[in-house]
């Protein structure tokens, strides 16, 4: 998809400088913010190189552990289908309290472990559970304390002021968060969406297939002389 | 008032996060300086990882700015954006970042570059794209990691979370600026 964007906006450029005339601007851009980009990048290596930093000591540190403890409580309340002790809790905590500091690269192997133990909780091989969806949910829209990647970008361009972003995020993406969670909740009782009909649609079809890892005690029983479509 | 004591906050959160981060650390007996420059380390990769989607997005939108089309576009979209107090200049880059973060900062540079840092467009571009995660990103890696391929509502559920916080993000701007 990215090839058509890049590509419908050269394009677009070109013939709208041809119809206004404004080709030598166009051209200028060219340059001009190439090397713009150069410096914006060059600059942004230091405050990038800085705060990855901090963030390798969050992680050595255990900040991390400290802070998934702190969320435990929600936790129950948010995934109702996940048992307490089931190990996919610390796994999700660790990756939202990773998300929630912006350590990205960290982020990313907790998030992985805590989906595939979720998919141990999944009766079906490809149908996305109630507790994956909100997971997800939390995790696109989550609370950011420290938006590394656009404070260097900021203070490449002009130190001053870069910072003054930080509050407006944290709200912000405490009112998204909020509504991402109240979105998954609602929309995955629509008639539409609901866990329940997305299965028996699926069974109509022939389309549904079972986990063979599944570890819960909640097992979907196909009907009989149903057979799978799908290769 | 209320701007000056989130300023205030947002000046003292980084060195206050840094002291404190660091004490936690070395009271958990980190070797924070070695720790810290390996950290740094991966800081320049990921800073010189940019850099190519940088240039061909800052070059694009450069040129599609320069030709005129880009006011063409700002002129469609400003009867919409204008009710909700929204630059038109925004919308581009904050529909494309539901899609891809490294095209939307890209766009956000851009706007940074063209008004500054402290206009009303560079910072609700800014606070707009720290605010959210790239959703089809997001739900295409961790759905697609378990063979998962029906995602059923997180993708409606993410974008909702997107769209308010640019909602969000454009009236905390508004509210503390203009």
């Amino acid at each position: 998809m990215m090839n058509y964007i890049w590509v419908g906006l050269v394009v677009i450029a070109v013939i709208a400088g041809a119809v206004t005339g404004t080709m030598d601007g166009v051209l200028n851009n060219i340059f001009d913010f190439a090397n713009t980009a150069v410096e914006i990048s060059l600059g942004l290596i230091g405050t990038m190189a800085f705060f990855c930093g901090l963030m390798k000591v969050m992680e050595v540190s255990g900040l991390c552990e400290k802070m998934s403890k702190a969320i435990a409580p929600i936790m129950t309340k948010l995934f109702p289908d996940v048992p307490k002790d089931h190990p996919a809790m610390p796994a999700m905590a660790l990756w939202m309290a990773a998300n929630m500091l912006g350590i990205g690269n960290a982020a990313t192997p907790f998030g992985l472990k805590a989906m595939q133990d979720l998919q141990t909780l999944n009766p079906t091989k490809s149908i996305a559970t109630n507790a994956q969806c909100m997971m997800l949910a939390i995790g696109t829209t989550s609370v950011t304390l420290l938006p590394a990647t656009v404070l260097a970008l900021r203070a490449a361009v002009q130190t001053e002021g870069a910072a003054e972003i930080i509050v407006p995020v944290i709200i912000s993406t405490s009112i998204s968060t909020i509504v991402g969670i109240t979105c998954t909740w609602i929309l995955g009782k629509t008639k539409r969406w609901k866990w329940e009909n997305v299965i028996e649609r699926e069974i109509a079809q022939g389309t549904l297939e079972l986990n063979d890892n599944y570890l819960g005690d909640d097992p979907i029983v196909l009907p009989e002389g149903y057979v799978c479509k799908v290769e | 008032m209320f701007t000056q004591v989130m300023d205030t906050i947002s000046t003292w959160s980084i060195p206050l996060v840094v002291a404190l981060v660091s004490l936690f650390a070395i009271c958990k007996k980190v070797p924070v300086y070695s720790v810290f420059t390996e950290g740094a380390k991966e800081g320049f990769s990921t800073a010189v990882m940019i850099i190519p989607y940088l240039t061909a997005m800052l070059c694009a939108i450069g040129m599609f700015r320069a030709s005129g089309a880009m006011d063409w576009l700002c002129a469609v979209l400003e009867p919409v954006t204008s009710l909700i107090g929204c630059p038109s200049e925004i919308l581009p880059q904050a529909i494309m970042r539901s899609f891809s973060g490294g095209a939307s900062e890209g766009m956000m540079a851009e706007l940074v570059e063209t008004f500054g840092t402290q206009s009303q467009i560079g910072r609700i571009a800014s606070v707009a794209q720290g605010s959210t995660e790239t959703t089809f990103y997001i739900v295409a890696v961790y759905m697609g990691s378990v063979g998962v391929s029906n995602a059923r509502h997180s993708i409606a559920a993410g974008l909702l979370g997107d769209l308010a916080s640019l909602l969000a993000a454009i009236f905390i701007v508004n509210i503390m600026w203009f």
